[in-house]
């Protein structure tokens, strides 16, 4: 698949926002279900009003841009006063408490947060503090809800992160990490480093983010070893934005690399460059795809390529290509198969076929 | 072109082959569906409404069958909005009903660019009346009855508030009845046109009523808001109105729109000057020729 054709208009108007301009009334019945399918319509909406666009685009699109900026206006406010709930619950935790994803990018108001959609809240603590952590959260509000008892020992021996804790009267769900990836995932990482190397935020007070190589790296990891990639094409855009503001600064690249061997992730970040710069043109020096740490051999970059084309052109069904179920399946195993070894793996997956079949009845 | 210049074969074709799109007030949809049951009921109910020809839609929806070896087993339907399937499949006879819920949410779910309340409206001699209503308390049944008596239908679930003015935008989509009423409606508006019932929905038996002529051919023309009555049916009562503290009545469409605290400060504003631009009324009855003349007073 050419990322230069599939997905269009969206892919175009992802690489120079400018395009809507030329967009006539058939282009955009196109665009504005991929981009609402993939969850990019408002960061549209607000790339449109900086550019000075919306005025004289046409009349009957101009309120699906409304409707979508009040939306993400709304979640932007949303997630930033849901942040503050968490600060202060977490007020007498020792150690750090990293924002990630998300909630980083709209506290610290980074490139991708303009126009981005929110889903749950994500930070990660230092494991030591993870029980005295646990314990704050749920005097807050938040708890882990009706997860059975083989839940809980999946998340809490195998993850990287504690059950999804749902906040009792407002239904927010925070995902707290110790880790990038799971214990058991086929690549090992360590939060030490990025823990260590956490900016500290003036507002709200006691919480940090994460530094800049270790937001894109975070972000990389979370993409390519996903399984569901029905939101790719948003994370893509959140990988291309980091990487069009940080990279800026020409001291970020070498160190983005070393960075990468430090956290043994260079080969998420080499799918993430190789992605960003095929789908959405973005600048990165030339030498600093070839020099990626972990890159893969080159009939395992061209076997990955087709199925990342796959998941990213996932997002509609207008983008859709031959054997795209089939990627797609491939991609869930693989997400599952990064996770943990196959002797945990196979029983994991037969006892959710099961309870789904329960479930269906 | 309306809907209803097609016949019934040429719509079945032009909803199988996805190419009918429907313009109900701001809002343009193509509709796309195998089904018999969705297109008796837009020729049946929609027949006024303008066809669109132009290149944009702002929902593309379908009705059919879900894939699966289930449908051998027990027929059933669901909702498109897209790609999304938004809902559980029903039994295949609930059809159009699904159709109208679908349509319902593409609006409730997606027109942010209003503040949306959830209430009927109608309007008479340029001034309109909006209907909040809890579950039961006889808002559809009202709705119908004003409607049937020459009130113009913007809408019996969805009222649009423009954000730039303040003022009423119409939809003038069926009205939505429900079991009692459904034959209630029947027996004092004899001609009223009423689609088949679709039976044991999750809100029991469900029909719904082809807007008047009238309120299809003015659906754009947006109405100024005048009065806020909480209607409530209660058996044995005589039809009053009673006021009803402004206060009040902000809170409570608040805590029931489709997207107030969405719209954060501007959700307050349009609807602060909402009640200020209306009197607020209960209004309790148990006869409708009472309720109606009534309403025939307030709106003299």
């Amino acid at each position: 698949m050419n990322p230069a054709r599939a997905c269009q208009p969206l892919v175009e108007v992802l690489r120079h926002p400018g395009h809507m301009a030329t967009l006539d009334l058939a282009a955009w019945d196109v665009l504005l279900r991929q981009a609402g399918a993939a969850g990019l319509l408002s960061r549209l909406a607000i790339q449109a009003d900086s550019l000075g666009l919306t005025a004289n685009l046409p009349a009957a699109v101009r309120p699906h841009l409304t409707a979508a900026r009040t939306v993400a206006m709304k979640q932007r406010q949303a997630v930033r006063w849901e942040v503050r709930r968490v600060a202060q619950a977490l007020a007498g935790i020792e150690g750090p408490v990293l924002l990630l994803k998300g909630a980083a990018y709209a506290i610290a108001d980074l490139p991708p947060a303009a126009g981005r959609l929110f889903g749950d809240i994500d930070i990660l603590v230092p494991r030591a503090q993870l029980g005295q952590v646990e314990a704050a959260l749920q005097l807050a509000g938040w708890h882990t809800e009706k997860q059975n008892d083989y839940d809980q020992r999946y998340y809490r021996r195998w993850m990287h992160e504690l059950p999804p804790m749902t906040h009792i009267r407002r239904g927010t769900v925070l995902d707290v990490h110790h880790n990038l990836l799971p214990e058991t995932a086929r690549i090992q990482t360590h939060a030490g480093p990025i823990l260590a190397a956490a900016q500290a935020l003036a507002d709200p007070p006691g919480l940090s983010i994460p530094a800049n190589t270790d937001l894109v790296l975070h972000s990389a990891c979370h993409l390519f070893h996903e399984g569901e990639w029905g939101h790719g094409l948003r994370d893509l855009v959140d990988l291309d934005s980091l990487l069009r503001s940080c990279g800026l600064e020409p001291t970020f690249w070498p160190s983005l690399l070393a960075r990468a061997h430090t956290l043994n992730l260079g080969r998420p970040l080499y799918y993430a460059l190789d992605c960003c710069q095929r789908w959405l043109n973005t600048p990165i020096p030339a030498n600093i795809i070839a020099n990626c740490p972990q890159r893969p051999p080159s009939w395992q970059r061209a076997v990955m390529r087709g199925l990342f084309d796959a998941g990213l052109a996932s997002a509609h069904r207008s983008c859709h290509k031959r054997l795209a179920g089939l990627a797609a399946l491939i991609l869930y195993i693989r997400g599952h198969y990064l996770r943990m070894p196959w002797r945990l793996l196979l029983p994991h997956l037969l006892h959710q076929a099961r309870r789904r079949e329960a479930e269906q009845g | 072109m309306k809907l209803g210049d097609l016949s019934l074969a040429q719509l079945r074709q032009r909803l199988a082959d996805n190419d009918l799109a429907l313009r109900t007030g701001p809002f343009v949809t193509r509709i796309q569906s195998p089904m018999l049951q969705v297109a008796e009921g837009l020729l049946r109910l929609y027949a006024e409404f303008p066809l669109d020809t132009g290149e944009f839609r702002d929902f593309h929806v379908r009705v059919g069958p879900p894939s699966g070896l289930r449908r051998w087993l027990r027929p059933q339907i669901n909702f498109w909005y897209d790609d999304h399937s938004p809902f559980k499949p029903l039994p295949a006879n609930h059809a159009f009903a699904l159709l109208e819920w679908g349509l319902n949410w593409c609006v409730a779910g997606h027109a942010h660019h209003y503040l949306m309340l959830h209430a009927a409206v109608l309007e008479k001699n340029g001034r309109a009346v909006v209907l909040p209503g809890d579950p039961g308390a006889g808002k559809s049944t009202l709705t119908a009855a004003l409607m049937l008596s020459g009130w113009r239908l913007l809408s019996d679930e969805i009222t649009l508030v423009d954000r730039d003015d303040g003022l009423l935008v119409g939809l003038a989509r069926p009205v939505s009845l429900k079991n009692a009423s459904i034959d209630i409606i029947q027996r004092a508006f004899p001609d009223a046109v009423i689609g088949a019932p679709a039976y044991d929905t999750h809100k029991g038996t469900v029909a719904h009523l082809k807007p008047s002529a009238d309120s299809v051919a003015r659906v754009g023309e947006k109405a100024r808001p005048a009065w806020v009555v909480f209607p409530r049916w209660r058996e044995g009562s005589t039809a009053r109105l009673s006021p009803h503290s402004r206060a009040d009545a902000l809170l409570h469409t608040a805590s029931h729109a489709f997207n107030y605290s969405l719209l954060g400060g501007l959700g307050f504003e349009l609807n602060a000057a909402l009640m200020d631009a209306c009197t607020c009324h209960d209004f309790e009855y148990s006869n409708l020729d009472d309720a109606l003349r009534v309403f025939a007073e307030l709106a003299a």
